[in-house]
């Protein structure tokens, strides 16, 4: 039992700093899109690939994601994906609200 | 936890399949305490993705102009205003208590006491570090800017009680992840984790992979602040 958990959960310490040097060197990135005031498209899709980049180093490695078995991995991961299908209900719905506002205020009611 | 041997079980997508059709256990090799902690820390998910779809819906669904954070959290420093400057701050001190975090999980699971809880200390210190920066930002907030979670001088009305609720809820699971850092590290200092001395709480002898657990819900702290990050501040 010592012997297999010092195999699977303890790792060399580089593998760690070059994962908190990673996490700096992105939040660096995603901060600098701010800085340099980019907008729209360009704005919104290196927001998501710097903020998806960070969230993945840190459930792989930090959170030892990488090295356990399937069975949990899937457990946690695909229930997380159904939240997007909420994402795109929710979408939908302020699109809506935002017509009839828009609508109201226009026609007066 | 459990006697078996990871290394003669199938892996990948036949392991899934292997461990999910068997009788007991289904999460072979992972303690009880720490699939615990995964499956809290997913409905945890769940209750921030509710905040962040709200504040996409609302933002999405007013008419009114959607303040611009950069320009409200913009911090004046020698006269000059930089965008966002607190926030980019508060993210490194996580990101770094992060780390430490990381290593402490790994020097407990090497028993190495000392590097083990001084690193606890550490993540602690730099969590509590990242409240009260927290704390100065709202201050700041209330009493200089007069953001109110009904209202504010920046453009649509429901920014406040976003503001408030997203980063108080993700604030209130760094102080409470900061206490048990600090409960953490002396218990480590004393050597409970060698000694398997019972605990306070549970009275379930203590073990170093304890701290991963920890762990696991101090890592999910820093990467529900990626999110809000993202979504809150940048966008």
């Amino acid at each position: 039992m010592e012997q297999n958990n010092k195999k699977t959960t303890t790792h060399n310490i580089g593998i760690y700093l070059w994962i908190w040097g990673l996490l700096f060197v992105f939040s660096t990135f995603s901060y600098m899109v701010d800085w340099f005031d980019l907008q729209g498209l360009l704005r919104w899709s290196l927001i998501i690939f710097f903020m998806l980049i960070k969230a993945g180093l840190i459930m792989a490695i930090f959170m030892h994601l990488y090295w356990e078995r399937w069975a949990i991995v899937n457990v946690l991961l695909w229930p997380m994906t159904a939240i997007l299908v909420f994402v795109a209900i929710m979408t939908a719905e302020s699109q809506y609200t935002f017509f009839t506002r828009a609508l109201f205020f226009v026609m007066g009611g | 936890m459990s006697e078996i041997d990871l290394s003669k079980l199938p892996k990948g997508g036949k392991g899934f399949t292997h461990d999910f059709a068997t009788d007991q256990t289904i999460f072979k090799g992972v303690p009880w305490g720490k699939a615990m902690m995964w499956i809290f820390l997913l409905s945890d998910t769940f209750i921030f993705s509710c905040f962040l779809i709200s504040l996409m819906t609302a933002r999405a669904s007013t008419t009114a102009e959607w303040p611009y954070a950069s320009e409200v959290f913009g911090l004046e420093v020698f006269g000059a205003n930089v965008p966002l400057l607190l926030i980019a701050i508060m993210t490194f001190v996580l990101i770094t208590s992060s780390g430490t975090m990381a290593l402490a999980v790994k020097y407990g699971y090497e028993k190495n006491r000392k590097m083990c809880a001084l690193l606890i200390l550490a993540t602690a210190i730099g969590g509590l570090t990242f409240v009260g920066m927290q704390a100065f930002e709202w201050t700041k907030l209330i009493f200089h800017e007069g953001i109110r979670p009904w209202s504010n001088p920046f453009g649509a009305a429901q920014f406040g009680s976003f503001f408030f609720m997203i980063t108080g809820f993700h604030g209130t699971h760094v102080s409470i992840g900061v206490i048990f850092l600090f409960i953490f590290a002396r218990k480590t200092f004393r050597g409970d984790f060698d000694a398997g001395r019972r605990g306070y709480f549970t009275s379930m002898k203590s073990d170093y992979r304890a701290i991963e657990i920890l762990g696991l819900y101090w890592h999910f702290v820093d990467l529900v602040w990626v999110f809000i990050f993202a979504f809150f501040y940048l966008w």
